[in-house]
């Protein structure tokens, strides 16, 4: 337990400090950088809990695919400007910080309210159910199943969702098809 | 006796310097083999017959100077050579080259001839290769140059676009394999039909060992699928501005990358360390054998193709390659329900 405790300490604290520096650093570039070593710390304390499927799907899915997409829009962008305009529009940037703010009071509110319900958690009132044991998350097989038949519905939406955002992207971008 | 870890980490250390190895001889071969190919001699002045060339080079690109581009981003442009070999090293450390071993009797434990036994190592391997991609484009970004920006683009986009067809083809081995384990497919190669034909899944999935093989090498950026690099437009691509070690490591991770594609080729689809024979405990030397005709396959091919097209290598992967390995995995799953495993 004491390993993975100081784990869970150091992958969490990594996970943290590089969300906190995407937010505060100005090169757009490291912020992307950073974001993906908070995804990897992410992966990391998904293998702590005995699941290294989501951590793998993790790595690919997010820190592989998304994450280079990402970085290829702030490449070709050439987004090195942040610093000219947050000093130069300090007046137009008052309403999205204070919006920003309201959000953030909201989301540590919501937190807050999860938290102290940790408890309950075991009565499975969070999971939506009996927690399943760690083996069987770890399994693959086990996990496709579940996928198909108990979450099948929204494994469905999802990928009608996705599908829409694809064609919409696509009908933005080519004017006339 | 010698207790388990040290055996594993001798394991590690020995997949290092035989990566290493590997990577030097490949250099050679290639320069040897193109030189056959174009009736010269090739290297043949250090060493014997000039096998000791690579060695050469190495030591010339490390007393060379390390140069950086004005307005290059210093720690990217440091960090990108690092990640590529990196990943490269890393990508192998999920591939088992023998069978179960006690190392001649030296160990109590049976370990298998792996770094790490993983049971989804074939999503760790695609994980790896997805974080390998970054050290393509930050070196192409923080280079500062229109070359290696360009570079690094397509190289990008090409293997994002193969890598599904890639994924795919690997899909239907797991399929009739059952795992997700590099190891259980291999195990699930071994035997024969009819007492002489191998069970070897190439001749279950031709067609998603083609589709395998043609992405592999887009995934490694070889000829003819070597637009990232295309001399002729772009002078190098992604590593245009590298000199000395950072470049080594670039060249490095390049050679290793293609040792490793052989490598997962020869563990999904030509059984592994199976064969006929030897004894299982020198099944190493099959899966070297193999892997030496998959990488003399490549270079040849390099020497003999001249590269596509930019747009041709696209449409080939997208509207070709990708229908007919999702059209394969269809076909192999609907097998496996029917015939059963």
């Amino acid at each position: 337990m004491g390993t993975e405790l100081l784990l869970f300490y150091l992958f969490g604290g990594v996970a943290v400090t590089a969300s906190l520096l995407v937010v505060l650093g100005r090169n757009p570039m490291h912020s992307v950088l950073l974001l993906i070593v908070s995804f990897a710390a992410l992966a990391a304390l998904y293998i702590t809990l005995d699941s290294p499927f989501a951590a793998v799907i993790q790595i690919i899915i997010y820190a592989g695919a998304i994450m280079v997409l990402f970085l290829f829009v702030v490449m070709l962008l050439n987004a090195h400007k942040e610093d000219e305009y947050v000093s130069g529009g300090a007046q137009t940037m008052k309403k999205p910080l204070y919006a920003g703010a309201l959000l953030a009071v909201v989301l540590a509110a919501e937190l807050v309210w999860a938290l102290l319900r940790t408890d309950r958690a075991t009565d499975g009132l969070l999971t939506g159910g009996a927690a399943p044991d760690a083996v069987a998350i770890g399994d693959v097989r086990v996990l496709g199943q579940l996928l198909f038949t108990d979450y099948a519905f929204a494994f469905e939406v999802t990928s009608i969702l996705i599908i829409v955002a694809m064609v919409g992207a696509v009908v933005l971008a080519k004017r006339e098809l | 006796m010698i207790p388990l870890y040290i055996a594993q980490f001798g394991i590690i250390l020995a997949v290092f310097g035989l990566l290493l190895v590997a990577a030097a001889i490949m250099v050679y071969a290639e320069r040897k083999v193109a030189a056959a190919i174009q009736q010269r001699y090739g290297p043949y002045l250090v060493g014997p017959k000039g096998s000791l060339q690579p060695i050469a080079d190495v030591i010339k690109l490390i007393f060379k100077e390390v140069l950086r581009p004005k307005g290059a981003d210093r720690i990217l442009f440091m960090l990108a050579p690092i990640i590529s070999a990196t990943a490269a090293f890393a990508a192998f450390a999920v591939v088992p080259f023998g069978a179960e071993t006690d190392l001649f009797g030296l160990i109590d434990h049976r370990i298998s001839l792996q770094v790490a036994d993983v049971n989804v190592a074939v999503l760790v391997l695609f994980a790896i290769t997805s974080v390998s991609i970054y050290g393509i484009v930050l070196a192409g970004w923080s280079s500062n140059s229109k070359y290696s920006l360009l570079g690094a683009l397509r190289s990008t986009s090409q293997m994002i676009s193969y890598e599904l067809s890639y994924g795919l083809s690997l899909a239907s081995v797991l399929v009739i394999a059952n795992s997700l384990s590099l190891t259980g497919v291999v195990n699930a190669q071994s035997g024969t039909w009819l007492g002489f034909i191998p069970r070897w899944f190439v001749f279950l999935q031709p067609v998603g060992f083609l589709i395998f093989m043609i992405a592999g090498v887009a995934e490694t950026n070889r000829a003819p699928f070597d637009l990232p690099e295309a001399e002729q437009e772009l002078v190098a691509g992604y590593h245009t501005e590298y000199s000395s070690t950072p470049f080594m490591m670039f060249f490095l991770a390049e050679y290793i990358n293609m040792v490793t594609a052989a490598a997962v080729a020869t563990d999904l689809f030509l059984g592994g360390w199976h064969g006929p024979w030897l004894p299982e405990y020198l099944g190493w030397i099959w899966f070297l054998v193999k892997i030496g005709a998959i990488l003399f396959f490549y270079i040849w091919m390099r020497w003999t193709l001249p590269r596509l097209r930019y747009d041709q290598l696209m449409t080939f992967g997208w509207k070709v390659l990708l229908p007919l390995a999702a059209l394969n995995l269809i076909v192999t799953a609907a097998g496996v329900i029917y015939f059963g495993n």
